[in-house]
């Protein structure tokens, strides 16, 4: 028991440092309220929707960035879905980069896009390795019998 | 001649003006640079003033001209006539000398002994002289040839003298020479007696007589001298002279058959000067001319006859004149006397034409310097203008934006506060926490104000037309303000008349707005008494004005004096609308502090309080008041108030809504209610409050009394009607404790078969309700709203199940709303989609996805079973826009002949400040919502459809 509470307390620091860090905002909170009995999965099941389509996003990106006359209006659509999405979930510092990206594009400005590019794949992977890390001790909790401790 | 020209002059003049003027309108229409149009200007006015300075100058110089030519004319008609005149006197007279050679020829030489000697001569010729105005006398000189010379001196007496010109005074015949010898003599024998000195004299001794008679005697006509000194008067004359021949002569005779023919000569004098002086003084013009008579035989060397030598006057006219001489030629010249006179008309013409460019140039400069002025004044003003306006643009979108940014935080401070207080706390940290919370709330429900006035501002603000209840609105008014009210015991109700219909098509969220403000402000300033809230169709209260304003302070819904709303709507009129829009006049009456009457002018002006101290006391930023106007404003609406210091206030608005397209069934509510048809009966003894309480029981589909007193009540029972219900006022129940429970004993044993039940109607909890060994009757406390009254009436009825509460905006609500429904959510974003349909299905939803518009079009094609669709906007391939307006076309096609379908679409976008009403419904849209939700405008929109 003591294993779970001291799981559980590692699970509320490890979620609130991520909202301190501002890796994650309010709009996650409110996924986890959505998540209920009849919806169990739900954050897992958004989160890996998100993740799955990222890596869609950030592949159509590169190749998009690489073409000898790069269609920004392409890109720029790519990097509004990466945005929804990311705001979506609530992965504040992609959104961020997004909006960044956003602009570079509009300036049509193809060094910023390709930092931006790498930037976003840079807070992509820190986001997913943070949530990933999140849901293993979410998993844990569950095994140790324990309940995922709901975050207001 | 003059005023014709004149005439001219000005018609050119304007012709010129008019030029310009349209040269300055052609020119204002093509060039804009201003500096162009200045130096143009400029050249235009110089162009004009040189013009009008040439103008004025040749006017000058024309009437000038006139003048002189004027006088010229004048000049040569006087001197022409005097010319005439003396010429004229001249030849009479020379005719008469001529007449007197021939009466000499013919009584002296053709007689043989002669008719005439000296005496009869000098006599005839004295007598005579009238005829003969010009001479001065006559002379008769006969020839002699010298071999007569001799006998004639022996015959006369004498001795032929030689003509020698001596001084007039020196003159004596005695002393003059004897004429030399010469082959002929011409001694004067007869003389008139002014001339008589020169008898004896030989005419041809004179130099000019010499000529003189020579000439005469060989032409045969009368012959001048020049001008000479007369022997004697040593006055200037001349000396007419014609020959006496001794038989008459022919025409065409020779000169040599003249000279030889001839017997004498006959010489008048002219003394030239006199004479013509004479001539002269006969004229009344004498002043204003000179005349001067010259011979000019010798044309280089003219001799003066007459006249002085004057000072050349400029103008000189020259008439010729004959005096029957061919061989010599004379000549008048006259002069003015006065130069001429300064031409004051031309002068003051042309300087007034100058003047008058001037002026006009002038005022052609002023003007356009003005015009330039005021164009400046207009671009500084515009520019002006445009920077102000942008600056108010700027500062209402960055109140927006700011207010909108600050809210997101605020809403999380306040939720983590809420988490807290569910925490186990102390007391102090409990009172901490909800300091905290209280504070936060303000702190919202400032920046909300703040948003509202900044959109208001930006004319961003647009009311919605969606169909509302107004009863449950003002219900829902009045439980917000429930827990103050009842906490101060002040009465608080609302009343909406029959009149007004169920369901009303306007914004309900601005009209809450307005009352909630009107409302608080009213119940921050009032301490005792009530707070009143009507409605009414504005017709109903203009035709009840008269009766209103009669009534007194005892007609008032807590006994207390109000101010009357009527006082201070004198003049006003409303806005006629549209014939199905319907004016209602809503009145907020409070027996409040009143406002003082220093600050009721400023009452509506944004950040104004009565003074500083009031924020201290009740809080508040000043800004309700206005925020109510403008929303009053946007529902073509006005608002006034009316106040008493120290009585109260009351408030009222007019507010334009319309009447929704097909009126919902009246009275469903009531229908379906459960205490559908029961009598209820109130017993209260103020009339208004009683009318109150009777309209909110009414709503639920009771039939109402009312009594006064509980005695009345009594009576009534006994009837063989059931009453179900009993609502007593507090105050009468308190009144007489004793006669209540009386009442109670009696209602009990009155042995009904369905014994009503007994209500209080109290305004505070918890009063003062001892139960003296009775139980007292359950209480309903005030404000009466139809969803509390049903729950408190059921509770104590043992009725229903359903404890309707109302809690919980919004999360609760929309559960209720959405449960069951089932909705369509658009977005190509998975992960977007996700979410949103977790949210809804949370909510109870049936949520089905779609992942483009185009998928959305075939899921919505009538008939479907979705009751709404959440649509994305930005969508590749077919953005939310264009899919909506698919869907719309094709529920109009199956609309156009079968049912009403229509989907209540709702556009989810990220963007919430930038999207707008107004831009959703032109797509066919009916609103939209924030994405991710958030629950409050999730539920505002919403609820619009579902409710």
């Amino acid at each position: 028991m003591a294993a779970v509470s001291q799981l559980q307390r590692q699970f509320i620091d490890y979620t609130t440092s991520l909202y301190n860090e501002g890796y994650l905002d309010d709009q996650f909170t409110q996924l986890q309220q959505l998540q209920d009995e009849s919806n169990p999965d739900f954050v897992v099941e958004v989160v890996s929707l998100f993740f799955e389509d990222s890596e869609k996003l950030l592949n159509n990106l590169a190749t998009a960035l690489q073409q000898k006359s790069v269609d920004y209006n392409q890109v720029d659509s790519h990097v509004h879905q990466f945005k929804g999405s990311s705001s979506s979930i609530g992965a504040k510092q992609v959104t961020n980069v997004c909006i960044h990206f956003r602009n570079f594009c509009e300036a049509k400005n193809l060094d910023g896009c390709l930092r931006c590019l790498q930037q976003l794949r840079h807070e992509y992977i820190l986001v997913r390795t943070k949530l990933e890390a999140l849901f293993r001790l979410e998993q844990q909790i569950l095994q140790a019998g324990g309940s995922v401790p709901v975050m207001e | 001649m003059k005023p014709d020209k004149s005439g001219n002059i000005w018609v050119k003049f304007v012709g010129i003006f008019s030029r310009y003027t349209s040269m300055i309108h052609h020119y204002y229409q093509h060039i804009g640079s201003r500096k162009i149009r200045k130096t143009w200007w400029r050249k235009l006015l110089i162009l004009l003033i040189v013009l009008g300075t040439i103008i004025s100058l040749w006017v000058f110089l024309y009437l000038r001209s006139q003048a002189l030519e004027k006088r010229k004319e004048t000049l040569a008609n006087m001197c022409d006539e005097r010319a005439r005149m003396l010429q004229d006197q001249f030849n009479v007279s020379m005719n008469h000398v001529q007449a007197m050679s021939i009466l000499i020829s013919t009584f002296h030489h053709a007689k043989n002994h002669s008719a005439i000697d000296q005496e009869t001569f000098a006599k005839y010729t004295e007598r005579t002289a009238f005829e003969r105005p010009l001479t001065s006398g006559v002379a008769y000189a006969v020839r002699v040839l010298h071999s007569e010379r001799e006998q004639f001196e022996k015959q006369q007496g004498w001795t032929i003298k030689k003509m020698t010109p001596v001084s007039k005074d020196k003159y004596n015949p005695a002393e003059l020479e004897p004429s030399p010898i010469q082959p002929e003599y011409a001694p004067v024998i007869f003389a008139q007696d002014t001339v008589a000195h020169v008898i004896s004299l030989d005419m041809l001794t004179g130099k000019e007589d010499r000529e003189n008679v020579l000439r005469a005697r060989a032409l045969g006509k009368g012959v001048l001298t020049a001008p000479l000194d007369l022997i004697k008067s040593n006055r200037l004359g001349v000396i007419l002279t014609f020959a006496v021949y001794n038989r008459d002569l022919p025409c065409n005779a020779t000169p040599e058959e003249r000279i030889r023919a001839t017997d004498g000569y006959l010489g008048g004098v002219f003394d030239i000067r006199s004479l013509v002086e004479k001539l002269l003084q006969q004229l009344a013009s004498k002043q204003t001319i000179y005349v001067n008579v010259f011979d000019t035989t010798n044309i280089s060397n003219p001799i003066s006859m007459y006249g002085t030598e004057v000072l050349d006057t400029g103008l000189q006219h020259v008439s010729p004149l004959s005096f029957g001489d061919p061989s010599r030629k004379h000549e008048m010249r006259c002069r003015f006397k006065q130069k001429p006179p300064w031409q004051v008309l031309a002068i003051s013409i042309s300087i007034g034409i100058f003047v008058i460019t001037l002026l006009v140039g002038h005022i052609i400069h002023a003007t356009v310097n003005r015009i330039a002025k005021v164009e400046d004044d207009f671009h500084e003003m515009s520019e002006l203008k445009k920077h102000a306006e942008d600056a108010d643009l700027a500062k209402s979108q960055f109140l927006a934006t700011v207010s909108h940014e600050i809210r997101t935080p605020m809403n999380g401070v306040l939720g983590m506060l809420d988490m807290l207080m569910d925490t186990v706390l102390d007391v102090t940290q409990q009172d901490y926490v909800r300091t905290a919370q209280a504070s936060g709330k303000a702190l919202v429900s400032l920046i909300n104000a703040v948003l509202d006035q900044a959109k208001i501002e930006s004319g961003k603000l647009e009311l919605e037309a969606v169909r509302f209840e107004l009863r449950t609105i003002l219900d829902d008014v009045l439980s917000l303000f429930a827990g103050k009210s009842q906490e101060k015991g002040i009465e608080l109700a609302a009343y909406v008349s029959e009149k007004v219909s169920e369901t009303l098509v306007g914004d309900p969220g601005r009209f809450r707005q307005i009352i909630t403000n009107l409302m608080g402000n009213s119940i921050k300033f009032t301490e005792k008494g009530h707070i009143f809230v009507t409605v009414h169709l504005f017709e109903e209260v203009m035709e009840s004005i008269d009766v209103e304003t009669e009534s007194s302070s005892k007609h008032t819904l807590s006994g207390l004096p109000v101010a009357h709303r009527n006082r201070s709507r004198e003049g006003f009129r409303p806005v006629v609308g549209p014939s199905e829009s319907i004016t209602l006049i809503v009145s907020v009456e409070d027996t409040g502090v009143g406002i003082p009457l220093d600050a009721q002018p400023r009452i509506f002006t944004p950040f104004m309080q009565v003074g500083p101290s009031i924020s201290r006391i009740h809080g508040g930023t000043g800004i309700g008041l206005s925020i109510s106007k403008c929303l009053v404003n946007l529902m073509n609406g006005e608002i006034w108030f009316n106040s008493i210091p120290k009585i109260g206030s009351t408030f009222s608005f007019t507010a334009v809504f319309s009447n929704p397209k097909e009126q919902q069934i009246n009275g469903h509510i009531k229908s379906k209610s459960l205490f559908y048809n029961m009598l209820a009966i109130v017993v209260d003894p103020k009339p208004i409050r009683a009318e109150v309480s009777k309209y909110h029981i009414q709503r639920l589909g009771m039939h109402v009394k009312i009594v006064p007193s509980l005695t009345g009540m009594l009576s009534l029972l006994t009837k063989s009607q059931t009453v179900h219900l009993v609502l007593v006022e507090e105050e009468v129940w308190d009144q007489d404790l004793s006669n209540s429970l009386v009442f109670v004993y009696k209602l009990r044993n009155l042995d009904l078969k369905i014994p009503p039940k007994l209500f209080l109607l109290t305004n505070s909890i918890g009063g003062s309700r001892q139960s003296n060994g009775v139980t007292s009757p359950p209480v309903i406390t005030k404000p009466l709203r139809v969803s509390m009254l049903a729950g408190s009436l059921q509770r104590t009825m043992g009725g229903n199940k359903d404890n309707a509460r109302n809690g919980e905006i919004p999360k609760l609500s929309l559960s209720k709303l959405l449960i069951g429904r089932k909705i369509l959510v658009v977005d190509d974003n998975i992960v977007n989609l996700r979410v949103a349909a977790g949210a809804l299905k949370k909510y109870g939803a049936e949520v089905v996805c779609a992942d483009s518009g185009r998928k959305a079009i075939s899921l919505l094609e009538p008939p479907h079973s979705f009751d709404a669709c959440f649509m994305d906007i930005q969508m590749p391939e077919m953005d939310g826009f264009e899919a909506t307006q698919k869907i719309r076309e094709m529920e109009r096609t199956i609309n156009s002949h079968i049912s009403n379908w229509h989907v209540p679409i709702l556009a989810m976008t990220a963007d919430v400040i930038q999207a707008t009403h107004e831009e959703c419904s032109k797509y066919g849209m009916d609103g939209y919502v924030s994405k991710p939700f958030e629950a409050n405008q999730l539920y505002q929109e919403v609820s619009r459809f579902f409710l």
